[in-house]
C-alpha cells in the first residue's frame, strides 16, 4: 500500500514561497547578528556569582552606589530588596559612562532604567551587570520590573543626569 | 471523505471529552474575570482594594496568580487534552484501545486541579504562574501542578496506545492528518514538560517541604522556560490542527497540501523546545553566546508557522473561489463569515499575524531589552494563547459542544457577536499595551497604584480599560452561550452538528512515508535538545548555588 513516490511534491507557488520564508530567516539571522556583535548593545552574560544570604554584609554589595573610576567613568552597585533598591538616587554629570552591577538579597526583581537600553533581571545568586551612556541631562527612574512581592509596584529609583 | 467513512462515536466516548470542556470553561469562567479587573485597576478603577473584594481575594497579584494559572494552564490543558481525545478517536475511527489509562489520566488531572486550586484561593501560593524561586509557594500549589501535568501525560500513554494498536490494524495507511497533529503535539509536550518536572519534583517540591535548604534561582528559571516555550506550541498546534484539517471543510474548500501540513509539524516537534533561553535573554549567568544559539533556533521555528500561513490560506482560497469569489483577494468576502466557528477562527488568524510579527522582535536578541517584561509582552501573548488559539478554541467549542452533548448551539448570530468583541475588545487592548510597554511600564504591576508612572500615559491605560470590558463581555457572553447550549433540549438524529473533517486535494496515500514515521524525528528532537541545553544544565548543575531559602512576600 505505501506509494513508491518518497518525494514531496511541491507547488509552483508553495515552492515560491518556501524559499523566500528562508531566505526571510536567513536575513533575520544576519540582522541580529549585526545588531548583537557590532553595533555595541549587549545583553548581560557571566559575571559571576555571589551568596544571596551574605552578600549584603560583606564584598562589594555591602556598601552598594557610585563610584568614580576615572573621569566621566564610573561603577555602580545596586542592591535590590524587596521592595527597594540600593542606593534609591545616583547622580552622574551628562556623558557619563556607568557600569552598573545588579543583584538581589532575596527573590527576583527586574532593573530598567527608562528611556535607556538597560533592562536585567536581578536573580538572586547572579550579577547582572550592563554599561550605560547617559548623553543627555535628566531624570531617567529605574524601576523593579518583576513581580516580586506586594510592595512590587512602588520599588524603583532614579538616576540624575546633571548638565 | 465520503460518507461511507463517517464515525458514530460511542456516548460515553462523548461524555468523556464533555468532562473535559466542562473544567476547561469552568476554569476560563473563574481565571478571566481577573483579566478585566487588572484592565479596570490600570485605567484607575481599582476594585482589588474595595473592602468587601478583599474578603475573597487579597490582592491584585493573587488575582493575577489565578488568572495565568486558570486561563494559561488549566482552560487551555484541559480544553487541549479533551480536544485531543475528539481527534484521536474521530480520526482513526476507534475507540480507545485502553480507556482505563485515559481516564486514569483524566481523574489525576482533576485531583491535581483541586489540589492547586485550594492554596491558589488561600492566598497561599500568590507566586504568578511561573512561581519564580526562591519566592515559596505552598507545597501543595508545586503538587497540584505536577498531578496535573502527569496526568496529561498518561491521557497521552493512552493515546499513543490507541495509535499504536490503530497501526498495526492499518499497515501502510498515512496516519489520519487530524490524529497524526494531535497525537504529535502530546509527543511535543511530553518532551517539552521534562522540564518542569524535573524542577518541581527535583528542587521546588522537596524545598517546599523542608527536606532541602535551598534552591537555585538560575537553574529553576532555566528549566521552568525549557517547558514554558514549548507550552506556547502546546497552545497553539490544536488551533493549528483545526485551521489545516477542519476549517478548510468548513469554508467549503480542501486542504492545499498534506505533505507540507505534516512537514510544518514535524518542524514543530523538532525546533519547539530547544529555544527558551530566549525567555532568559537578559538574565545574568547565561552566556551570550547561548542566547545567540537559542535566537538562531527561534527564528527558525518561524519556518513551520510560514508554512502554514501558506497552506491555510491556500485552502481557504480554494473555499472562497468555490462559493464564487473573483480576483486576488475577492475570495475573503465569499468566506462563510456568518458561521460563528469560521468568524471565530478567521479573526484568530489575523490577531495572530500581529502576534507573530511581535514575537519576532520578542526573539531578536538584543531588541528584547525594549520590551522585556514591559506590558509589551502581555500585550503580545493575548494575541497568541489569548486570541489565536482561545479565540480558535471557541469557535472550535461551537460545533465541538453541540457534538458531542447532541444540542444546537444556542443563539449563533449571538455568538458571532461575541467573537467580534472578542476581536474588537482585544484590538484596543493589545495596542493601548504594545503603546505603553514601549514607553517603560512594566508587567505584572498595578500600574494604577505605580508612583512612576507619568500622567501622560493615562490615555493609554484608559484604553486597556476599555478594551478588557469589552473583552469581559465577550467571554462572559461565550460561556453563556456554552452554558445555555449545553443545557437546552436534545436535538432528532438527523439535525444532529457533523464535525468537520477537510479533504486533501492529494490523496493523503501520496505523501512520502518518511513524513509518516516517527522514529527518525524523534532521535532528531531529543539530538537537538541536548545540543541546545545540555552544556548549560551541565554547567548550572556544577555550579549550582543552593543558598536561597524560600521568600513569601505578599
Ligand atoms: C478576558 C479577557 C482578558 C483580559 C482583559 C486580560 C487582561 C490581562 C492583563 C491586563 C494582564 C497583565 C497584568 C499585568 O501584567 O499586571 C494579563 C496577564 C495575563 N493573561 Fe490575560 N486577559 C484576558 C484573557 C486571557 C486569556 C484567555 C488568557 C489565556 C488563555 C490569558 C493569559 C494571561 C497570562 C498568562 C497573563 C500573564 C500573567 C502573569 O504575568 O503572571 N488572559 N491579562
Ligand atoms: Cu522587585
Amino acid at each position: 500500500m505505501t506509494s513508491k513516490n518518497e518525494s514531496l511534491h511541491v507547488d509552483s507557488y508553495e515552492r515560491t514561497w518556501i524559499i523566500a520564508s528562508i531566505i526571510l530567516v536567513i536575513l533575520f539571522f544576519i540582522a541580529i547578528t549585526i545588531a548583537g556583535t557590532m553595533m555595541g548593545i549587549q545583553v548581560p552574560g557571566q559575571v559571576g556569582r555571589v551568596d544571596p544570604n551574605t552578600v549584603a554584609q560583606s564584598g562589594e554589595f555591602a556598601e552598594p552606589g557610585l563610584r568614580e573610576l576615572a573621569p566621566g567613568k564610573y561603577e555602580a552597585h545596586v542592591l535590590a530588596k524587596t521592595w527597594s533598591f540600593d542606593p534609591r538616587e545616583i547622580t552622574v554629570p551628562k556623558g557619563s559612562t556607568v557600569t552598573f552591577y545588579v543583584t538581589s538579597s532575596d527573590v527576583q526583581h527586574g532593573f530598567k532604567i527608562q528611556d535607556t537600553n538597560m533592562n536585567v533581571m536581578v536573580l538572586p545568586g547572579q550579577v547582572a551587570s550592563l554599561t550605560i551612556t547617559f548623553d543627555e541631562a535628566g531624570e531617567y527612574p529605574y524601576i523593579c520590573t518583576e513581580y516580586c512581592g506586594l510592595g512590587h509596584a512602588a520599588m524603583f529609583g532614579k538616576v540624575i543626569v546633571t548638565d | 471523505m465520503s460518507a461511507s467513512t463517517k464515525y458514530e462515536m460511542t456516548a460515553s466516548d462523548k461524555r468523556f471529552i464533555g468532562w473535559h470542556m466542562l473544567f476547561a470553561i469552568a476554569a476560563l469562567s473563574i481565571g478571566s474575570l481577573f483579566g478585566p479587573l487588572q484592565t479596570f485597576e490600570h485605567a484607575g478603577w481599582d476594585i482589588y482594594a474595595q473592602p468587601w473584594f478583599q474578603a475573597l481575594f487579597k490582592s491584585y497579584y493573587q488575582g493575577l496568580t489565578l488568572h495565568g494559572v486558570l486561563n494559561a494552564l488549566i482552560w487551555t490543558t484541559f480544553f487541549i487534552t479533551g480536544f485531543t481525545t475528539f481527534t484521536v478517536i474521530y480520526g482513526l475511527k476507534r475507540r480507545l484501545r485502553y480507556p482505563i489509562v485515559n481516564h486514569v489520566g483524566w481523574w489525576m488531572m482533576v485531583v491535581g486541579l483541586v489540589t492547586a486550586a485550594i492554596p491558589l484561593l488561600l492566598d497561599w501560593a500568590t507566586v504568578l504562574y511561573t512561581f519564580y524561586a526562591p519566592m515559596k509557594a505552598h507545597w501543595l500549589f508545586y503538587v497540584g501542578l505536577t498531578l496535573v501535568v502527569v496526568g496529561s501525560w498518561i491521557e497521552g500513554y493512552g493515546f499513543y496506545l490507541t495509535y499504536y494498536a490503530w497501526r498495526k490494524e492499518n499497515p501502510g495507511v498515512r496516519t489520519p492528518l487530524m490524529s497524526f497533529m494531535g497525537v504529535l503535539n502530546m509527543v511535543m509536550w511530553q518532551i517539552a514538560t521534562i522540564g518542569i518536572a524535573v524542577e518541581i519534583l527535583f528542587f521546588l517540591l522537596p524545598w517546599a517541604l523542608g527536606l532541602t535548604k535551598g534552591v537555585d534561582p538560575l537553574l529553576t528559571r532555566t528549566l521552568f522556560w525549557w517547558t514554558g516555550h514549548p507550552l506556547v506550541y502546546f497552545w497553539l498546534l490544536p488551533a493549528y490542527l483545526s485551521w489545516y484539517t477542519m476549517l478548510p471543510k468548513q469554508v467549503g474548500g480542501k486542504l492545499f497540501s498534506d505533505s507540507l501540513a505534516r512537514l510544518a509539524f514535524w518542524l514543530f516537534l523538532v525546533l519547539s523546545v530547544p529555544l527558551g533561553f530566549h525567555h532568559q535573554f537578559v538574565d545574568p549567568g547565561v552566556p551570550q553566546g547561548w542566547k545567540m544559539v537559542h535566537a538562531f533556533l527561534t527564528f527558525s521555528v518561524f519556518l513551520p508557522s510560514m508554512f502554514t500561513l501558506f497552506t491555510v490560506t491556500a485552502s481557504l482560497e480554494i473555499g472562497g473561489r468555490a462559493r464564487g469569489g473573483k480576483g486576488w483577494l475577492g475570495w475573503i468576502w465569499k468566506l462563510p463569515w456568518g458561521d460563528p466557528s469560521v468568524a471565530a477562527q478567521l479573526l484568530a488568524g489575523i490577531l495572530f499575524m500581529f502576534g507573530g510579527i511581535g514575537g519576532l522582535i520578542n526573539a531578536s536578541y538584543n531588541i528584547n531589552l525594549v520590551v522585556h517584561n514591559t506590558a509589551w509582552v502581555p500585550g503580545h501573548f493575548h494575541l497568541t494563547v489569548s486570541s489565536a488559539a482561545t479565540l480558535s478554541f471557541m469557535g472550535i467549542s461551537f460545533w465541538l459542544v453541540p457534538y458531542i452533548t447532541g444540542k444546537k448551539l444556542w443563539k449563533p448570530k449571538l455568538a458571532l457577536v461575541q467573537v467580534w468583541l472578542w476581536f474588537i475588545g482585544m484590538v484596543i487592548f493589545s495596542n493601548a499595551m504594545h503603546v505603553i510597554g514601549l514607553l517603560g511600564a512594566p508587567r505584572r504591576t498595578p500600574l494604577g497604584l505605580a508612583p512612576y508612572i507619568p500622567e501622560e500615559w493615562s490615555g493609554h491605560l484608559l484604553r486597556i480599560g476599555i478594551g478588557g470590558g469589552i473583552l469581559f463581555i465577550s467571554v462572559y457572553l461565550y460561556i453563556i452561550i456554552m452554558a445555555v447550549t449545553a443545557l437546552s433540549k436534545k436535538v432528532p438524529a438527523d439535525e444532529q452538528v457533523e464535525p468537520p473533517v477537510a479533504e486533501s486535494l492529494h490523496d493523503p496515500q501520496q505523501t512520502p512515508a518518511w513524513l509518516d514515521r516517527w522514529a527518525i524525528w524523534l532521535v532528531i528532537a531529543l539530538a537537538l535538545l541536548a545540543i541546545a541545553y545540555g552544556p548549560q544544565i551541565v554547567d548550572q548543575l556544577m555550579h549550582m548555588g543552593a543558598t536561597s531559602p524560600g521568600f513569601k512576600v505578599w
